[in-house]
């Protein structure tokens, strides 16, 4: 392979882990958010493929792409809505909740497409979103095409993050979510209401699922598919603890899970013995290890999955 | 100066003081417990007021009252002459009182500087103010002597500094009250001077303190007044010139407590139980046993009198075999049971009633008889090989239900329905049913009405006529005298001293002092 | 506070017998009654619909004996599921400690070892249980010696398993001869008997049954069963009390991995006869579903895998007869748990309303 071929292929991997990693981000930042306030969120799977659908079919109806992303938003908030109406206010078996919310939504998103659209032969597509290049910038050699040509939902992604960064370290809402995970005790102590600080989390922690759905029917693919979301929901539980529950951290793992999912799908089509699926399991073994490392020094959000009931 | 009542006028030297607080004829019950019986209680401007008594006398409840934390009853009231109502921390600061507790409220993974400000409103709104915050917060530290690192995260932080943080927090919104419940019990001696430093700062500038303590010595330091609780009620306010910690031991502790009768020599058998040089830490890793020594004989109660906190936990913990001691051993007849497991020290003979009924001595959402059996369900006739006889068991249930006069509507019940009274006979039965030859008890009869309390005492009293040996583990004084062959008292993880009934009468005021930590014994 | 409800919650001891029988039913209507919502969204009658689920899935002689086929692994989850959860073990893991079960008794059978079938089925049992044991006792030793949260670790080592079996599959073991992702058939010595002829049922109920009738003497019969209620109720309090609860969490996680693998291999061995990477629908997951809708106990964990085998295969039925989506099982499951989640906060406590 001469020079040009090795860096196109490289311009082509690093702007493909890009556009991979966006869902992830969208829904580890989601799930953080909800972890960060004491609920483990294991209705994401669900609520990200209900985003996937509900995104899918406003498109399809409605023609707007734009409105598919904020449909697909509103019902991942209505989801979140619901774990934190278990988790909050009965204050039930979280893991219990979270994974009868990933079967009823899994099972509801299949459901409501196969109604809605039936069983056609050739499953019917939308016109996806377009890159979008940004003017001036994307010209730029290497970086333009590997960062300045992406969807545009992947900028409000990266956008996110720091945003993100900002809401939990510098504003009031964020100190009180830290200390609602942490120690709710001493949050209610000094008047926080903690009740209302994880129905918020839940309410971001939902919309971006929702939106980091709609990547898939409507970027990515043009059209919804069986497992579309492909078990991301649960990468990015992993993801989470992976990235100590930091916005930049997580930034950066999904960029890494992003690209061994690359590697991944380009492995599958070639003739190299190793069974690509070792490449997916890595995310997964390498979060129990750290799972195990992080035990005994616990930098969990400590109220992690214990339901706050004032005595 | 009658007692019970403040004083209408309170001079300092010959200053007149300002009142700041008053609470009139407060009146707190908890269940069958009165906790504050029209107790009268002034704050005076810029002095330094101890509550002093043991557990239970009602200062921590009185003071909760006035934070907000708990609902009175009856009674009334002031701040700066004006009739308020409390029904919240938010309340009491808001009228300028703050308490620091003796269970920090901090976040562990926050910095100082976010604990502080945390739950407060930001003078930018949504965006936090650090800046703003960071100014304000050196102002205090500066002034108060309060070191602390503001960006330091509170797990980094040492107890003392983590209740200086408290503190900070206090001053932050403004307090012109500060309550400290228990202060000094967890802080190193250099921390106290330290902190009492820090107090006397706050008085020069017209705050006032209320220091809630059971300890002699530093309230004689420290305190301009002191007011003495002692089951609820005040029977005594002293300047500090005007009294003496003899005195203050005696007002804490009561003239009712029997005097005590001086115990028939009883034949005590050999000295089965044996603790050596104990030293052992606790969940804060501090030094809470500090070389403990001590025996127990056969058909002998030996009762260990002291304030809560000063040990006992983690004396009852390490003989239950729950708590690894850092040195030091414990001898049941021979054997050192201090590195074993609880179910080799059940199988030892040693009968154990622990202090927490509800998180130890029982498994609430299982049935009666299960509970009955917990420590034993693996020795015949209860099991064999891999296999549990529950007919067994019911039988023997029914037995000890009957035999202990167990309150419940059958052995199948869930234990959690079951009253205080009845969850006590359930371990007692349990325990006692063995025949157990060394017993540890801990606060028995803690929260038990009367008919309960006799029951277990006149058990007790039966194990210890057939030769068990009993170590009695109290807050309740009456408790001690009435059941104890000898009395041993602990103060900071030390022993105090020890006074033998068959020798000499106890001196209220010398058990006092000793409980207080203002008196050592010299060990024999 | 307006989110929080203006009531007080005041911890109650365990209702009486009848409270723990109507509780699960009263559950089962109120999420069908749910689920009929979204039939009538799409214009399908509901009683129609739940009479075609029923009927179809108890009917005729075929259906009642697939119901069974169905119930099968659906009975192994729950047990293992529901032991695991009564010592407070959340073992979401089922699902890839069946594949483990699955992943031993297909390498176990496709070597085609020159054994008669009276040895070669149990020695696949015994190394389908053992597989799956294994996978879930890495969770368990995990929580019990280091605290690990188990629910997470369970739950991703499912995908490692998962991921195991698919490269497996397209690897080294792919049919040569189809060139699918799946594997050559097990000796026919390892296949479990038809029980009934001209049915799919086979063997493996034996085996279901038997797990249901474990669960039973383990819980009603066994020191481990008392410690096993102990160490679930109130670990703290059980170490006090002797306990040795490190023991007593390791041993349930072998024997819920072990039951759940068992499942893997009633799959293979009994219906598929050979490895694919569909083996498991998620009967891990609805194991979780049944264990909870059963209580924990053995009598309702039976009767919850029953319910669903007739739901699952029911919405079968309701699809080909009324074209309604197939997806509806996992939408009754899904809601199944909630609801049931629901009430047991009634079970556990009294409702007081606060002025």
């Amino acid at each position: 392979m001469n020079s040009s071929g090795i860096s196109s292929f490289t311009i082509w991997y690093l702007s493909a882990t890009i556009r991979l990693a966006t869902p992830l981000v969208l829904a580890t930042i989601g799930e953080m958010f909800a972890e960060r306030s004491g609920i483990l969120n294991l209705g994401i799977e669900g609520t990200m493929l209900m985003g996937a659908l509900s995104g899918f079919l406003t498109a399809y109806f409605t023609k707007s792409l734009w409105l598919g992303v904020l449909v697909a938003s509103i019902v991942g908030l209505l989801f979140g809505l619901l774990m934190a109406f278990f988790a909050v206010t009965l204050g039930v078996n979280q893991h219990v909740s979270g994974l009868g919310i990933t079967i009823f939504a899994t099972g509801l998103a299949y459901y409501t497409y196969r109604a809605v659209i039936g069983s056609p032969t050739v499953p019917p597509t939308i016109k996806a979103f377009n890159t979008v290049p940004i003017p001036v910038l994307y010209k730029i050699p290497v970086l333009g095409p590997i960062f300045f040509n992406q969807f545009a939902l992947t900028y409000i992604a990266f956008i996110i993050v720091p945003i993100a960064a900002y809401v939990v370290f510098k504003t009031t809402f964020g100190l009180s979510l830290r200390a609602v995970g942490e120690n709710p005790e001493s949050a209610d102590a000094v008047g926080i209401n903690v009740y209302k600080i994880r129905y918020i989390s839940m309410i971001i922690a939902g919309t971006l699922m929702g939106m980091a759905g709609s990547f898939f029917t409507l970027c990515e693919f043009n059209m919804f598919l069986y497992n579309i979301v492909g078990g991301r929901g649960w990468v990015a539980i992993a993801l989470v603890i992976f990235a100590n529950w930091m916005p930049w951290k997580v930034l950066g793992g999904a960029l890494l899970f992003g690209g061994i999912d690359v590697l991944g799908l380009r492995l599958q089509n070639s003739a190299i013995k190793i069974p690509y699926q070792i490449y997916l399991m890595l995310p997964y073994l390498f979060t129990i290890i750290v799972l195990i490392l992080v035990a005994r020094n616990a930098s969990y959000p400590s109220a992690l999955l214990k339901p706050y009931r004032r005595e | 100066m009658a007692q019970g009542k403040p004083c209408a006028k309170f001079y300092y030297g010959e200053v007149l003081m300002e009142k700041i607080v008053e609470m009139r004829n407060i009146r707190k019950t908890f269940l069958n417990t009165v906790a504050n019986k029209n107790v009268n209680f002034v704050i005076y401007k810029g002095e330094i007021v101890s509550l002093l008594g043991e557990n239970g006398a009602g200062k921590t409840t009185l003071m909760k009252i006035l934070y907000g934390l708990y609902t009175k009853d009856s009674g009334e009231i002031f701040v700066n002459g004006k009739k308020v109502e409390i029904n919240s921390p938010k309340d009491a600061i808001a009228l300028g009182i703050g308490m620091v507790h003796q269970h920090f409220t901090l976040v562990r993974t926050l910095t100082v500087l976010e604990n502080v400000i945390l739950g407060l409103p930001s003078p930018k709104g949504f965006e936090l103010d650090l800046d703003d915050a960071r100014k304000k917060l050196k102002n205090i530290i500066d002034k108060y002597g309060l070191t602390v690192d503001p960006d330091a995260k509170i797990w980094q932080l040492s107890v003392g500094e983590r209740q200086r943080v408290e503190i900070i927090k206090a001053l932050y919104r403004n307090i012109q009250v500060l309550i400290l419940d228990e202060p000094t019990a967890v802080l190193t001696p250099q921390e106290v001077s330290e902190l009492f430093k820090t107090l006397r700062i706050f008085k020069k500038e017209g705050k006032s303190v209320v220091f809630i303590s059971h300890k002699l010595e530093e309230v004689m330091e420290i305190s301009d007044r002191i007011v003495i609780l002692r089951n609820g009620v005040v029977t005594g306010e002293r300047r500090k010139e005007e009294t003496n910690e003899k005195e203050l031991a005696r007002l804490m502790v009561g003239r009712e407590v029997i005097e005590a009768l001086r115990k028939e020599k009883a034949q005590f058998g050999s000295a089965i139980f044996k603790v050596r040089n104990l030293k052992a830490l606790n969940d804060k890793e501090l030094l809470a046993l500090k070389g403990v020594s001590f025996e127990v004989r056969e058909g002998e109660i030996l009762g260990v009198a002291g304030v809560a906190g000063n040990g006992q936990k983690e004396l009852e913990e390490v003989i239950c075999g729950v708590r690894k001691p850092i040195s030091g051993d414990v001898f049941l007849e021979d054997k050192n049971i201090v590195n074993k497991t609880p179910k080799e020290i059940i199988n030892l003979g040693v009968g154990r009633i622990p202090e927490d009924r509800m998180e130890s001595g029982l498994i609430l959402d299982i049935p009666v008889f299960a509970n009955l059996v917990v420590e034993f369900y693996d020795k015949t006739p209860f099991s064999r090989g891999m296999l549990i006889n529950y007919q067994e068991i019911k039988k023997f249930a029914e037995q000890l239900v009957k035999e202990f006069n167990i309150k419940t509507s059958s052995i199948d019940a869930i234990t959690r329905t079951l009253s205080g009274g009845n969850l006590q006979k359930i371990i007692l039965a349990r325990v006692l049913s063995r025949n157990p030859k060394f017993i540890i008890a801990s606060q028995p009869t803690r929260g038990l009405d009367v008919g309960a309390m006799e029951y277990i005492h006149e058990k007790l009293l039966e194990e210890k006529n057939k030769g068990a040996a009993i170590l009695l583990i109290s807050e309740d004084l009456n408790e001690i005298m009435h059941l104890s062959d000898r009395i041993m008292v602990m103060y900071e993880g030390e022993i105090m001293g020890i006074i033998d009934r068959s020798k000499e009468n106890v001196d209220i005021e010398e058990l006092g002092l000793m409980m207080a930590g203002a008196k050592r014994r010299v060990t024999v | 506070m307006s989110l929080m409800p203006k009531f007080k919650l005041e911890k109650r001891g365990v209702p009486p017998v009848w409270f723990q029988i109507v509780m699960p039913v009263a559950a089962v209507f109120i999420a069908l009654a749910i689920s009929a919502i979204f039939l009538l969204i799409i214009k399908k009658n509901p009683f129609e619909a739940f009479y075609n689920m029923f009927v179809g899935s108890l009917g005729t002689k075929f259906a009642l004996s697939e119901t069974i086929v169905k119930a099968t692994p659906l009975i192994l989850t729950g047990v293992a599921v529901a032991i695991a959860f009564k010592a407070k073990y959340w073992n979401i893991g089922a699902e890839g400690q069946l594949y483990a079960g699955a992943l031993a008794a297909t390498w176990f059978g496709i070597m085609n070892l020159p054994l008669p079938a009276i040895i070669y089925i149990p020695l696949e049992i015994t190394v389908g249980f053992i597989a799956g044991a294994l996978w879930s006792v890495i969770a368990g030793y995990l929580k019990a010696k280091m605290q690990v949260d188990d629910v997470v670790t369970t739950l991703l080592m499912n995908f490692i398993m998962i991921y195991i079996v698919q490269g497996i599959l397209n690897g080294p073991w792919r049919n040569p001869h189809t060139m699918y992702p799946s594997s050559v058939p097990i000796a026919k010595n390892a296949d479990f008997p038809k029980l009934i002829p001209n049915t799919r049922v086979h063997a493996g109920i034996i085996l279901s049954i038997l797990a249901v009738i474990f669960m039973y003497f383990l819980i009603r019969k066994t020191k481990l069963g008392f410690e096993i209620n102990a160490t679930g109720s109130n670990p703290k309090a059980a170490h006090f009390l002797g306990i040795d609860t490190i023991k007593t969490i390791i041993l349930v996680s072998i024997i819920s991995g072990g039951i759940a693998g068992l499942a893997g291999v009633g799959e293979v061995c009994g219906v598929q006869y050979h490895l694919i990477s569909g083996i498991s629908p998620g009967y891990g997951y609805s194991g979780i579903v049944i264990a909870m809708l059963g209580g924990l106990n053995t009598i309702g964990v039976l009767l919850a895998a029953l319910y669903f085998a007739i739901v699952i295969n029911g919405a079968q039925i309701m699809s080909v007869n009324m074209h309604i989506p197939i997806y509806i099982s996992d939408v009754i499951q899904g809601i199944t748990l909630l609801v049931m989640l629901a009430m047991l906060l009634f079970f556990e406590y009294r409702i007081r309303r606060v002025k």
